[in-house]
């Protein structure tokens, strides 16, 4: 079975064609570069996503956030939950980790405040 | 017991509350909106006509002419921006050239003054980018312009600044007759008034069918506007009317007081008296005509459209009238009411003087208000000086517009105060440059959140259900 | 006398003035209007910046950061809730804020790095009424990333530009239903990674060939009019559908932001609208470069950093060869 894939990796947004069998890529064609075949590999048998949104601070404002690494895709809206549910205290320095392990990532202040 | 309830708080209901606030009356204005100027003075051509236009002996063509004279004057004491740009009203030929005669007549009639013929070069000169295929027009030099909702707002300033009262988010539900006077409801609020004056706009036929007057009717007419940038509004100096047809004057092309062009207004009967929405159509007609007029009107320049109501009476004069006793009807204030209005307020206060009004001069009156855009206008010393006394008048808001937080805590502070983002904008201009406050508007929101003590949430665009944000996106309400 | 001012702390701005400290020039002032470094990257908390530069993926806020912490560390002055009024072709800037009121700087050098804008709905002329809810997507962007308000429920987006598909994702997220996206071209202009990613992700519809004919509500947004347009995108009678919504974002492209441009007397290019420049990033007035979203609209900020270098460095050429 062919599947068709648009990569996400970086703006280039190469059109991918994967070749599945038993729910496994056997080729990916179509890619620029490595790092394309192996999202397809990815995308085919486990979709991940990076999340990006913000968590509310204790003085009412917001603090932009994001997963340190991607997540499963279907994790996205129980991922949100989660970060809508958290309130953090301020100062907060770029990379400080807000949430640890959140489906295998943690959410991580992208902002100083 | 008010002396006199004004109902709306337009440019015709401004004025006459300003001019009664010279008077020892308690006065109050009542508006079913969540700010002044909301409805026929907020959007139309911004104009004020020299006067040939309204029928011979008509009280549109008397107050016309008076009200066109004293505007100078009027908006000088009210702080706003008038400017007596000239008004010619082309030809394309020899049928509207006898056209032009014989408005040419008619205003001589009325009174207006220096209106001439012009043809030929001199009329390139007046105006060069005028259509080639305009072979004449009427130049009338008393025609100019000014700043509608400014004016309105500045009057009803002036008139709370000297005592009147402002009650918004007052819509007129009823109208009884009591002992000596009027009770006039609104909900559960009740204002109880001796004299009551229904300046009501496209509502006031309903108003006045709350006293049993069923004399007359108002319909609105819409007018759709086309507004460009102030890269463009060099491109006419006068304003350019067409020769008048039956259903108006036709799409016109005027700069005004602030340099942007404006284009319009369409003219279409309507029934709904809330259908404030433009027209593919409409927007069509005006770009279509408009370029019929002037030559190179860069369209790519607009910044926005937007419509207007006008309330156009039955009679085809303005109705200005007393049904039952104690009550006045201000209504059927179309063009030219704007011209009119410091006009219609004389008149009706002449008339309350008739019912027994006790006009006795207000010792402290003050005519004057502080200029609207003081700020604005300053040179860069005064500026400094300014930012001196208030550091926030250093810190620009509105970039299109160079609007500073000051003028907009200013704008929220002043009688009558805004309470919305429109609010802002009609009183500052911020919001109203090219981005149409795009980068601006969070940040107004904030201001009138922190300056009126309502959560961000609730800022509205103009009252009512308009808010800006519907939410928090987290975190609940408590924090 | 000031040797560069820099107009504009954002991506730009932050990086000329880098590129100009490591030509040579001390002397330099950013003029930034916020109150903080980094311009529109602070509210494009989303991520996909930086690939190019630095080899990996970066928010908006991350990728700003990382040039403001230089800015610091070279420690090149910043003057921040300050706007520039006005230039003159003989480069005395005009800006003001409030602790220094209305001042005047002249430079030997000045680099234009004031970012683009977004074209409002006027530019459009959708007929309709004119309700809250209305917003261009970068406005709710920032209401949304910044503020931590939500503009709306149900949202229909004009125009396919990468803003408008990023925020579909983040309304989306943060609880809004976006219903449709619709593109009055027959192809997207955003990246085909954020239509997978933010659009099919969320089995958000892109109606291509579509645009909004009317908008319809009095207070607030309660539906537009879609239609489905010809090939000169003028609407088809009998392909005119109502749609539900509160909210109507508009994503339908970016100008550069031209005022002081302009001021200054220099000559645009009719086709970007940003000034017209040579390969050193300078424009028709000598001494007065300009670089990033303000020259035309760039579509990754990475080559807004690289432009920025080039004219940095040009422009502490002309300094150091002037004195």
């Amino acid at each position: 079975m062919e599947r068709k894939l648009t990569c996400i990796v970086c703006p280039l947004g190469c059109e991918l064609r994967a070749e599945i069998t038993d729910g496994k890529v056997q080729s990916v064609t179509g890619n620029t570069c490595p790092r394309g075949a192996k999202y397809a590999e990815s995308e085919v048998v486990n979709p991940r996503r990076t999340v990006t949104s913000t968590v509310r601070c204790i003085n009412g404002s917001v603090l932009p956030v994001k997963t340190d690494r991607a997540i499963p895709k279907e994790k996205m809206a129980e991922c949100m939950k989660i970060i809508n549910n958290t309130i953090v205290r301020l100062p907060i320095c770029v990379g400080d980790v807000i949430i640890r392990d959140v489906f295998g990532a943690n959410i991580v202040a992208t902002q100083n405040k | 017991m008010y002396d006199v309830a004004v109902i709306g708080a337009g440019v015709a209901g401004g004025m006459i509350a300003r001019r009664l606030s010279s008077f020892d009356l308690k006065v109050c204005i009542l508006e079913r909106e969540h700010d002044v100027a909301m409805g026929a003075s907020r959007a139309n051509s911004a104009i004020v006509h020299a006067g040939f236009d309204a029928k011979e002996g008509s009280l549109k063509a008397k107050l016309n002419v008076k009200g066109s004279e004293m505007m100078e004057k009027t908006a000088a004491e009210l702080g706003v921006k008038y400017k007596r740009n000239g008004s010619l009203v082309i030809g394309f030929n020899e049928e509207d050239k006898k056209m032009l005669y014989e408005l040419l007549h008619r205003g001589e009639v009325n009174g207006v003054r220096d209106l001439r013929i012009v043809e030929g070069e001199e009329l390139f000169e007046i105006e060069p980018n005028l259509s080639k295929n305009v072979v004449c027009a009427l130049y009338a030099p008393t025609g100019a312009i000014v700043c509608p909702y400014e004016l309105n707002i500045a009057a009803v300033g002036n008139a709370m600044d000297n005592g009147a009262e402002l009650k918004l988010d007052f819509e007129v539900e009823g109208i009884s007759q009591i002992p000596g006077g009027y009770e006039i409801c609104s909900g559960n609020e009740v204002v109880k008034s001796r004299f009551v004056i229904n300046a009501a706009g496209i509502y006031s036929d309903e108003i006045a069918k709350m006293v049993g007057d069923n004399s007359f009717d108002v319909h609105p007419r819409r007018g759709e506007y086309i507004l460009l940038d102030k890269e463009c509004g060099n491109l006419v100096k006068t304003t350019v009317f067409r020769t008048p047809s039956k259903m108006g004057k036709g799409i016109l092309v005027t700069p005004t007081v602030d340099g942007n062009l404006l284009l319009g207004p369409t003219s279409e009967d309507m029934t709904d008296k809330e259908g404030k929405s433009t027209s593919p159509d409409g927007l069509a007609k005006i770009i279509k005509e408009a370029g019929e007029n002037v030559c190179g009107i860069p369209f790519n320049k607009t910044i926005t459209s937007f419509c207007g109501l006008r309330a156009v009476g039955s009679t085809g004069d303005f109705i200005i009238n007393t049904p039952v006793t104690g009550f006045i009807n201000v209504a059927g204030i179309e063009s030219p009411g704007l011209s009119a209005s410091p006009a219609i307020a004389e008149y009706v206060v002449s008339l309350l003087e008739r019912l027994g009004a006790d006009l006795k001069p207000k010792a402290d009156y003050n005519p004057q208000r502080a200029p609207m855009h003081a700020f604005r206008n300053a040179n860069i010393a005064e500026k400094n000086e300014m930012i001196k006394r208030d550091k926030r008048y250093g810190r620009i808001i509105c970039r299109c517009e160079e609007i500073t937080e000051g003028e907009i805590i200013s704008a929220i502070r002043t009688n009558p105060g805004a309470r919305d983002l429109d609010g802002v904008k009609r009183r500052t201009r911020a919001q109203m440059g090219r981005c149409q406050g795009g980068f601006c508007s969070p940040q107004i929101v904030e201001l009138i959140s922190r300056e009126l003590g309502i959560p961000y949430e609730e800022v509205t665009k103009s009252g009512g259900n308009s808010r800006i944000n519907i939410s928090k996106t987290k975190g609940g309400a408590d924090i | 006398m000031t040797d560069m001012v820099i107009i504009g702390g954002g991506p730009a701005g932050m990086s000329a003035a880098i590129a100009a400290y490591e030509s040579g020039v001390r002397d330099i002032l950013i003029i930034e209007r916020d109150t903080a470094l980094g311009g529109i990257l602070q509210q494009c908390i989303h991520n996909g910046f930086g690939l190019h530069r630095f080899g990996e993926e970066l928010t908006g806020p991350e990728y700003a950061w990382r040039y403001e912490a230089r800015v610091r560390e070279l420690g090149i002055p910043v003057k921040l809730g300050t706007t520039v009024l006005d230039i003159t072709p003989e480069k005395v800037i005009t800006a003001t804020n409030p602790e220094d009121g209305i001042f005047k700087i002249e430079a030997r050098a000045v680099i234009l790095a004031m970012g683009c804008r977004e074209r409002p709905r006027g530019a459009l002329n959708i007929a309709g009424s004119r309700p809250a809810g209305i917003y261009s997507a970068g406005t709710a962007q920032k209401y949304v990333n910044m503020k931590g308000y939500l503009p709306g429920k149900e949202i229909v987006i004009l125009g396919s530009g990468d803003i408008g598909l990023i925020m579909a994702r983040r309304m989306t997220l943060e609880g809004a239903k976006v219903k449709m996206v619709c593109e009055l071209m027959p192809f997207s202009g955003g990246l085909a990674r954020n239509i997978e990613q933010c659009l099919n992700d969320f089995d958000i519809p892109l109606r291509l060939s579509h645009t909004v004919v009317e908008i319809h509500g009095r207070e607030r947004v309660e539906g537009v009019t879609v239609a489905r347009v010809d090939e000169n995108r003028k609407p088809i009678s009998g392909t005119y559908e109502f749609v539900p919504c509160d909210t109507l974002l508009l994503s339908v492209g970016l100008i550069p932001e031209n005022e002081l441009t302009k001021k200054a007397g220099i000559e645009l290019d009719p086709i970007t609208n940003g000034p017209v420049v040579d390969e050193n990033r300078e424009t028709s007035v000598s001494g007065i470069f300009a670089c990033g979203n303000v020259v035309r609209v760039h579509s990754l900020v990475d080559y807004v950093s690289e432009e920025a270098e080039t004219a940095g460095k040009a422009a502490a050429k002309y300094i150091l060869e002037e004195q």
